[in-house]
């Protein structure tokens, strides 16, 4: 662990001060809504459940902007007074001050102590809610980092002192359904609106598939059997909007997944929509984890 | 799941949209042309009491995308009830983009219309554009106005780095990078105009909409 940094943080202002900022952790909340049309990814937790389950082991609302962490964990220390955390999302060790604490579960932190989050056990994205929210300032209605276009707080970097809002008052969950991390990834898929382009749609549903590592917050990449267009997919997409878990096809042939910081217009074919509800899952799965889609009946108006 | 290819239905009166539904609460209204496209979403603006609650409108090149829908069924009954005009409405807000014509590809682009690049300036600055949608980044606008026989391919190859104020086209469409990044449309000139501000409202100087004209000056 990195040596704290000798500058003393404003002991008038309650924050986190970031000691080890891990491989890649930002600020999410519930992300943005309403800006689509400007171009804007509504950006947000990859998991949500676990962000708002972390925000209701301390009190928070659930849409109270928490950490986010990727494989590695994270390293803060509580600044200007005693502050309330709970982690969530992928399972991690948790320390305070070098002494073993709960995860799943609200943990004080006296003034000054430190909190580590461990590298994830399973899956990928931890949740480090603080009692009274992550309070940097809100772009556009969230204080979201959103990694494809640049919007909100910068992805925390050593030294970073991050202010925490006032206490909450509403009542603190004592326990929170938490899910496991799946070993497989089964996503149901709501075809269309150009599964018709594929000659061979029907394959997405029977072959297996596996997370490429070159996943991310914009979207969970596979590796698997590429998809081949029919002569109804000979032409080009012109840019058309993307909805959050839009199953797009590249030229590639392989399934990308769209998550939280998607592009809100895309020029390839979408074959399907994954719902809301299997997206947590997707985002903790690591590189490798199969994946299998099951189709379900188109939705008709 | 070839069944998809059916799930969209053209409303009663012969050729309207087509509606598809999208995912678990969204719609995608398909349509001909790019001026449709700015026809309905002004449409949709205009009467969106009148439909379910709706969390984003998202027009594109030939589909808008309604997302977040509250009752899909309720939006499109009355989407099929509606009569949309051919044509987008005239008025809407408009803004003046102040443009220094020295862009790297302007020689190029004026030979490739066959005229000279002052010739090649006053054709870009002659229409009256309109942002069809946005896109790419946050507050890239896609402008439509520009005459057919002037569009002009991608570049084969993106630059890495285009300047920020870029002003630039590619296809049937005009845009200004509102920061800097890669890009392959052709560069014309840049502004000083500032096209994205988190702290003005709205953020985006050309949001959907939004009718613009290029002026040419000598200092940006």
């Amino acid at each position: 662990m990195a040596e704290p940094p000798a500058e003393p943080a404003r002991p008038d202002l309650l924050g986190l001060l970031v000691l080890r900022p891990g491989p890649l952790t930002t600020v999410q909340d519930l992300g943005r809504r309403g800006v689509a049309h400007l171009g804007v990814p509504r950006a947000g937790a990859l998991d949500e459940p676990a962000l708002r389950a972390a925000n209701r082991l301390v009190g928070n609302p659930d849409g109270a902007a928490a950490l986010e962490t990727t494989l590695g964990g994270v390293t803060v220390r509580a600044e200007g007074g005693a502050v309330t955390v709970a982690v969530t999302g992928a399972p991690c060790a948790v320390r305070v001050d070098g002494r073993a604490a709960a995860w799943g579960a609200a943990v004080r932190l006296p003034a000054g102590a430190v909190v580590e989050v461990g590298p994830a056990v399973h899956g990928v994205r931890s949740y480090l809610a603080v009692a009274g929210g992550v309070a940097v300032p809100a772009v556009l209605g969230s204080r979201s980092a959103d990694l494809l276009s640049g919007l909100g707080p910068a992805v925390l970097a050593e030294g970073d002192l991050l202010p925490v809002g006032p206490p909450p008052t509403g009542p603190r969950a004592e326990l929170v359904p938490l899910p496991a991390v799946p070993a497989e990834l089964v996503l149901r898929l709501r075809p269309g609106p150009h599964a018709h382009w594929f000659a061979d749609a029907p394959l997405l549903g029977r072959a297996t598939f596996r997370v490429a590592a070159a996943s991310n917050r914009i979207a969970v990449r596979t590796e698997g059997p590429a998809l081949t267009r029919s002569s109804a997919g000979s032409r080009e997409l012109p840019s058309e909007g993307m909805v959050l878990g839009s199953v797009q096809v590249p030229p590639d042939g392989l399934p990308v997944i769209f998550l939280a910081d998607h592009p809100t217009t895309g020029g390839y074919p979408v074959i399907g929509t994954v719902p809301p509800a299997d997206l947590p899952a997707a985002a903790q799965a690591r590189p490798g984890t199969p994946v299998r889609f099951v189709p379900l009946r188109p939705a008709a108006l | 799941m070839a069944a998809a290819a059916d799930a969209g239905r053209r409303p009663g009166r012969g050729a309207g949209p087509t509606l598809r539904a999208v995912g678990e609460d969204a719609v995608l209204v398909e349509l001909g042309t790019v001026e449709e496209v700015a026809a309905l979403y002004a449409t949709l603006l205009a009467r969106r009491d009148e439909l379910p609650a709706i969390t984003e409108i998202v027009p594109a090149a030939r589909t808008v995308l309604l997302d977040g829908v509250a009752d899909r069924t309720a939006l499109a009954r009355t989407l099929r009830g509606w009569t949309i005009p051919e044509l987008p409405p005239a008025e809407g807000p408009s803004v003046e983009i102040p443009t220094v014509y020295d862009g790297a590809d302007l020689a190029d682009v004026a030979a490739r219309w066959d005229v000279s690049p002052e010739a090649a300036v006053r054709i870009h600055t002659a229409p009256e554009y309109r942002v069809a949608f946005c896109g790419f980044a946050p507050g890239f606008g896609y402008l439509t106005g520009l005459p057919e026989r002037y569009h002009l391919p991608r570049h084969a190859t993106p630059r890495t780095a285009v300047p920020t104020g870029s002003v630039a086209l590619a296809g049937p469409f005009t845009g200004v990078y509102p920061r800097s990044s890669p890009g392959g449309w052709h560069l014309l000139g840049r502004t000083s105009a500032v096209l994205w501000d988190t702290a003005r409202d709205p953020a985006a100087l050309l949001a959907p909409g939004v009718r613009v004209r290029f002026t040419a000056v000598t200092n940006g």
